[in-house]
Order: C-alpha cells, then structure tokens, then sequence
C-alpha cells in the first residue's frame, strides 16, 4: 500500500480502489456483479406524458404498491455516468430495494411549471454530482422521512422506534414491519415539520462502492434512444448547409435546382444557412442540398485565416488590453533581478468537439406546443433559450431529452433547435433535422485558439523566483454569456494559469481577450485543455534548463500541500518514474486542478528516428474529494485522456477564406485503439470542503505530459499543438 | 421497390437505388442501433454484417443488396447475450454508446476470422472511432469475448 491509495491494473483484471472519507477502502471488482443490471433506466430516458405518475411522493419519487421505485434524474447522460451516480446518492438516503428502482429523465417542462423543483438541470462543467450531492440527498432522506412517518401514523407509534432499509419499514419494539408500496400513498400526503439531516460521506454504506453503469444493457443492443432516434408520425427530414463563414448570411439560392427530385424535397431558407426538406429519408434531404449552390454575404471575415489570426494574436501580446487574473510579489523586479530568466512563447487551435453523434433535433408543432426531442446537456436552458428566441412561454415548449451521443460541452447552445423549429414552421410538418458530420465540424462552436507568453527568473538554487503568463484567446465567457463579471476578467481564458498550485513568490497572469469571427465556446475543461499544457511545458523547460528532475522540481514548487503531493506521487510513483530508458523513450509529468479535483499524469511515449510518436502508457492520479461511484470517475479519467491525447496529437480547425477546413474524420483525426495508451488510473479522495468533478480534468494534463515526455525522448522542446505539425526526427 | 433482408425479415423499402444501407435501415425499416457518424466510412458507428462480413452501411447502396443478408445490433442476439455483448457489459464499455453498436458488430465479425487476437490483430483490425475514448475497455472487452466465445 502507498499512503492511502492504491490500485492494481492488469490487463484483464482491473481493481478500483480509493479511500472513502472515513479513511476506509473501497473494495476494487474484478467482474462487474451483473445483479446490478436488474436496476433499470429506460431504453427511452424521457417520458412523453412529462411525468407525472399516479404513484408519485413528489416530483422525484414514485413508489408502486408493487414497491417498484421510479427515481428521476434531473440531469443528462452522455456517457459520463452520473445518471447511474446521483439516483445511487438518492438510494444512499431512501434506503429502498435498489433492484426495484427505475430511473427516468426529469422533464424540463414540469420544472418550469413547478416553480424549478428540480432546480438547474445541467450536465457541464463536471458539476452533475458536486453541485447537487446534497439536493438529491435531501430528497432520498425527505423522502424516507415521510414513510416512516406514515406507517408510524399507521401504527401509531412515534416515528422515532421506527427505522427502514431494503423498502422495509420496522417498528423496532415490535418487530412489526410493512413495506415502502403499502404506505407510499399516505406518504405522499405528509408535510414534515423538519427536514431530515443527510448522511456525511463517512456514513454511507451504499453510495462510493463502484457501481456499473445502468445505461449500458440499453447501448450494447441498439435500444438506447439517442436523439436522432426519436421518431415522430408524419415527420419529414431536414439536411442544413450553413454559411461556410461564421456570421455570414445567406444572399441567394437557386431552388429551381431540386425540382424533380425524390422525396418531394423542398428548400427552407435560414438568415445564415439553407436547408432542404424530403420525405422517407435524411438521404434524400442530403442529396437534394448537395445540388443547392448558395450565394453567402460573408464580409471581411471571408477572406481571414489561420495564420493572419496568429499574427495578430502573436502581436497583441504587447498591443492588447491586459487584464490581471492573478498576482503576487512583484514580477518585473524579480525578473530584472539578475537571475537566470527564460521566455517562451504556446500556441493552440481552434478545436470543434465532435461528439459521435452529429448535432440533430425532432421538432413537432401543434398551435402553441412545441414538442422537441434533442439529446441536450441542458434540457431546461435549452428550453429557455428556444422560448427566448420565438419569444414565446416556455412552459408551451416540451423538451424530450435523449441519451447524448456525446456532448463535451457542444451540446447546450439550442441552435440546432432553434433550426429545427424554424423549418418545422416553415413547412408545417414535424420535421428532423440533422447535420451532416461536416456541418458538426466546422459550425461547432470551437474551442478558442491562444497564443501564451511566459516569463520566469531562477535563483541560485534553480527555483522558480518569478513567473509571468500572459495569454491571448478568444473569450468564452462573452459568447456564451454575452458578459464579462464586473472585474473585466474572463475567468475561463486564465483556468489552468492562474490555478497553477506552485510556490513561487512574483506571479502575474495576465488575460488578453481578442475574438475573431469564429464562436468559441465551452469545451471539455475550458481554459485548462489548452493552457495546463502551456504552463506544464514551460516549468518542464525551466526544469530541463536547471538540470533538476521536472517530478522533484514540481514536488519542491507544492512542497506543503499534501493534496497535490499526493496526487503528483500516486502518478509517479506508479509510472516507474526514474527508471532508465533508452534513447527514443521517454517520461513526462503534468499536474493541474480543475473542477476543484487534482490530476496528475505521467506519459511514456515511443519517437521514432523519423519523428512518429507512440504514447506507449499513461499513468494518471485524480482526486475528487469525495466519490459517489469509483467506476464512473475511472472510466472519465480513460476517456479524458484519450479525449485530450486526440487533440494533443492531431486536433486543429484551421480557417482559410474564413470557414474551417477540417470537416471529417479523414482530416480531423481522432485515436483509435492502435493509438491508444494503455492507461492506468489511480483515485484518491482526500475530502474536506468542497467536491470535486470526474467528467473533466484528467483531459488537461495529458498534452503536457506527452510534449514533456517527447522532450525527454528526443530533447525536442514542444510548444504548438497538435503534436503532428512538429517535426520531432533526429538521427540515432 | 427493394427488398432487404434484415435480421432474417424481409422489408419493402421504397428508397433509390443509390440510398446508403444505414438510412434504409434507420429511415425506411426503423432500426435506429445503427448509428450515423460520419457518413464516408471513417468511424464504422454505422457497422453492420452483410453476409457475415462487417461493412460500413453508409457507404453500401441498397441496390446491391438484394438477396443478401443483413445482419444489424438488434440482430444480433434475440436476448442481448452475444459473448461480445456480454464481455461489453461486464467491462463495461459503452459511455455515449453512440459508435458502441459498431464496435460491437465489428468485433464480431473479426472475433469470426481471428479467435485468439494479440493486441496488435485488434489494432490492425478494430479501427472504430470512440469519441468518449473507452479503448482501453473496449480492448478487454474483445479479449475476454474471445474467451468467452472459446469456454
């Protein structure tokens, strides 16, 4: 055992084992218990009749007389898990048969029309579970409160001598018990004078037990319903072109041109884009458009590219507005102080999200109602931007949320709804529509490009004494909130900068905010997936130029922070980190916090003498405070690095004429499994205040890790992703 | 009027020649498991068997497909207990679950030609695109498949 943590990895067994609050450890799996599977969700996860249920105790629980439990969940699932996860903290508290449970979507429309009782339901910024752990809770604990006081009520005895587990309710002195179905109903009529405290993570006994996820029977059979799958009567299909050029509009289009064709196709013009209807099947719809020869108004913005961008963020550098993200000491001094001084300079692309299913929404129109079926990663903030921009009541818009086919933060913007909405008026039918891969490629709102400029003076001792970053990147934060907060700063272009946890005494991040035509939005781990790899590449160069080992010399920078220790040896330590390895071969490590967890990775990477790269193994350490289901948070730490590794490698959107180049999968590359490490996770859960995410933070360190660990290998120093574009040969 | 026989049913599809299997099946006979993400044969979400051979179905015409026999994810076992779809739950592959169904029919049609992969068969031969990165389950996930298949 090493410290207090541990994990086991071989090939074909693969234990989880972290440690609870209480210090005790969780027992890792080898095979998945499949008991667990008789939980159910539904094939279909939302419920067209928005919910409610004869049964109901309230808004989230429905318990039969057959003692069937319906929990809903207020949240999305795209695969992150915490639809398995935050029905688990529910049962935590309500104590019922966990076998019995079902588990459907919340509606947003009910939310609306019931003053928010399920509060926010967003799935983004790894917040499922850390911001609503102790709302679910409650109502698992409100819940159970209510029928023990029935059947105390029932039996007339105080509520007090009675205790429930497993949907079994017992009068301790008598033994007498009854069961959740028999009482649910009188329940459902009690109003408590007091809520019921919730456990503290120490006391859980079923919640942070790994747990298979409950989606899984539904997505190894072809049943689980997507939003592309939804299937409306009558409906007709939609294929969209968009103006190549961000902001553009269209001037003109020819719709002479699919007369005649199958499907009875019709052309829908849109103020940006042009999209055509047919019948029996999207094919169709996509043949039809294919023949459309739009003319776009595209503007200055027409004729930008990449390079121009980076020019010009290159030169706002020293010509932009700087705002101050964090500081102490005082910077200028200590780099002028005479000390050894360093300067580099990062750069990162535009990158779309490309989630496996393309962006697609079912709309139908009856009068006022508009039905919608969409897999969103927001259902309610979709419905309110949808009802913004008809500027009609939002409680007539039934949003119907889907499992996602991936989302990492694209899918929350309603644009394509509002497209869909649009056409279903058009052609006053219920209407498909669904974007082409190349569509979703080059209208995603991306992640922003940056330019990074760091500074640093060492001491006598090789230390860091000062550290200047100074960033230059699109602002997410005004796209998506149209505002910056009252200090001007965008929170989002400094994450990974500013929350570096090292010890140094003059620091200064600065924030240079400068937009193009292209939005930019949230994508996974905003602001760290890029500048985590900057900021980890510089102090990896500073290391290197000190000659002090970059693990120690970040071990050194967190000396007295036991957390990041922590995290920083539990990847180390478990990489062989130290041990010899031939020319070719390499390790590098990288360490941030995001979502207020701690990742820590460590990569060894293979370079060929002609400069192809092979990430051989990774190693990761992530500490999320608390944990609900280790499975889930293993499983988001894979695929976070793999996430991460295919944009370190490959990702760039470059723009030429103004319009992103890169469409598919042939040009933006993705891993696949000949690409992918082997990768080994270790979980940690050192507790305290706040809760940390899972579905975000082990994407940032993996780029930093994989360009220090090629540094290692071939002495090749990398600072513009993707990694392809750096010519890393050298002659054996 | 095409005839497609699918899952052992015969369907009418009254589509164009030209019309790729996967909107066939997911537009005109209603299996919605085969799922569209890439439309040129890059990402196999779209992977089905025709005539026990794993093809991407959006890049195979109807037209060509009469008389075959077609074989998509709710084909493949009446009751979800395929050893592939097993070793899937037991490891628990799927995140999204989009591209899962063709990963799925891919790694039973080379489980089919090769028995006992090595690591670098998979590598060569399942080259599916997972957006979530699940690979590192997805490859244990075939191994204990070929096991399975073998017990």
């Amino acid at each position: 055992m090493d410290g207090n943590q541990t994990s086991v990895l071989t090939r074909r067994n693969f234990l989880v084992t972290g440690v609870t609050a209480a210090g005790g450890f969780i027992i890792g799996i080898s095979a998945l218990p499949h008991l667990a599977h008789a939980v159910t969700v539904a094939a279909q996860p939302w419920n067209d009749g928005e919910g409610h249920n004869p049964h109901e105790i309230d808004a989230w629980i429905a318990i039969d007389p057959d003692d069937s439990v319906l929990i809903r969940y207020q949240r999305s699932e795209m695969g992150q898990g915490s639809m398995t996860a935050l029905p688990m903290l529910i049962n935590e508290e309500l104590q019922a048969d966990w076998s019995k449970v079902k588990i459907e979507f919340a509606s947003a429309n009910r939310n609306l029309r019931e003053k928010k009782v399920y509060g926010n339901m967003y799935s983004n910024g790894s917040r499922s579970i850390k911001e609503s752990q102790k709302l679910v809770q409650q109502v698992g604990a409100s819940a159970r409160a209510r029928l023990i006081q029935a059947a105390a009520t029932k039996w007339g005895v105080p509520a007090s001598e009675c205790s429930s587990a497993n949907s079994v309710i017992t009068h301790t002195p008598s033994g007498r018990t009854i069961r959740y179905g028999e009482v649910a109903a009188d329940a459902a009529k009690i109003k408590l004078d007091k809520e019921p405290a919730i456990k503290p993570p120490s006391q859980w006994t079923f919640a942070g037990k790994p747990m298979p996820r409950l989606d899984v029977v539904h997505k190894i059979n072809g049943a689980a319903k997507f939003g592309m799958d939804a299937q409306v009567p009558g409906m007709v299909f939609a294929a969209i072109l968009q103006c190549p050029v961000p902001g553009g509009k269209l001037k003109s289009v020819d719709e002479s041109v699919v007369a005649g064709m199958p499907g009875n196709p019709k052309v829908v013009k849109l103020d940006n884009a042009v999209a055509v209807v047919a019948d029996g099947t999207w094919w169709r719809a996509r043949q039809a458009l294919a023949k459309l020869q739009p003319e776009w108004d595209v503007g200055a913005a027409g004729s930008t590219d990449s390079a121009q961008f980076f020019r010009e963020y290159h030169a706002a550098l020293d010509t932009g507005k700087v705002v101050t993200g964090r500081k102490q000491g005082d910077v200028g001094k200590a780099l002028a102080g005479g000390g050894k001084t360093f300067e580099a300079v990062y750069e990162t692309p535009y990158l779309s999200h490309s989630p496996m299913e393309p962006m697609n929404a079912t709309v139908k129109i009856d009068g006022e109602r508009i039905d919608v079926w969409v897999g969103t990663q927001d259902a309610l903030d979709e419905t309110e931007k949808v009802a913004e921009h008809f500027k009609i009541e939002a409680e007539n818009i039934y949003l119907h949320n889907a499992y996602c086919g991936g989302g990492f933060g694209r899918r929350d913007g309603a644009d394509e709804v509002i497209q869909a909405v649009t056409i279903a008026k058009a052609v006053q039918k219920p209407v498909k529509l669904i974007w082409s891969r190349e569509e979703d490629t080059r209208h995603d709102w991306m992640r922003p490009m940056a330019v990074v400029r760091f500074k640093a003076a060492t001491g006598t001792d090789g230390m860091p004494t000062a550290l200047q970053a100074r960033t230059v990147t699109g602002s997410v934060v005004l796209n998506a909130l149209h505002k910056l907060p009252p200090n001007g700063l965008d929170f989002v272009s400094i994450q990974g900068l500013a929350t570096n946890g090292y010890a140094i005494p003059n620091m200064l991040i600065e924030s240079v905010l400068k937009d193009t035509h292209m939005p930019v939005w949230w994508w996974r781990a905003p602001g760290q997936n890029q500048n985590v790899f900057a900021i980890e590449g510089f102090i990896d160069e500073i290391a290197a130029a000190n000659k002090i080992d970059p693990y120690e010399m970040r071990r050194k920078l967190l000396a007295g922070k036991p957390d990041w220790l922590a995290v920083l040896d539990a990847a180390a330590k478990n990489s062989d980190w130290g041990k010899p390895l031939p020319k070719g071969k390499g390790r590098g490590i990288a360490i941030c916090t995001d979502t207020d967890s701690l990742c820590a990775q460590v990569a060894e990477v293979t370079v060929s003498p002609k400069g192809e790269v092979k990430v051989d193994r990774v190693t990761a350490a992530l500490d999320t405070r608390y944990q609900v289901n280790p499975l889930t948070i293993a499983e988001q730490v894979e695929g976070g690095i793999i996430f991460g590794l295919s944009a370190a490698l490959y990702g760039k959107i470059e723009i030429k004429n103004g319009a992103a180049v890169q469409g598919n999968f042939d040009t933006y590359r993705m891993v696949r499994l000949a690409q992918a490490p082997k990768i080994d996770v270790h979980l940690l859960a050192s507790g305290g205040e706040k809760w940390g995410g899972a579905g975000e933070p082990a994407t940032p360190p993996i780029a930093g890790a994989v360009a220090n660990a090629i540094f290692a290998a071939t002495g090749k120093r990398i600072r513009k992703l993707p990694i392809m574009d750096n010519d890393l040969s050298f002659t054996v | 009027m095409i005839t497609l026989t699918v899952n052992g049913k015969q369907h009418q599809v009254d589509l164009e020649p030209d019309t790729p299997l996967l909107w066939a099946l997911r537009d005109a006979v209603g299996l919605t498991g085969t799922k569209f993400g890439c439309g040129i044969a890059q990402c196999g979400a779209c992977t089905v068997h025709i005539n026990g051979q794993a093809m991407r179905s959006c890049s195979v015409p109807i037209g060509r497909l009469e008389g075959a026999s077609i074989t998509t994810i709710e084909g493949l076992s009446p009751d979800s207990k395929h050893p592939v779809q097993q070793a899937w739950l037991a490891e628990d592959v799927p995140q999204c679950g989009w591209c899962q169904s063709g990963q799925i029919m891919a790694t039973v049609a080379f489980l089919k030609q090769n028995p006992k992969p090595t690591d670098a068969d998979i590598d060569a031969n399942i080259t599916n695109i997972c957006r979530c990165g699940t690979y590192e389950r997805l490859r244990r996930a075939i191994h204990r498949a070929a096991d399975l298949m073998k017990a």
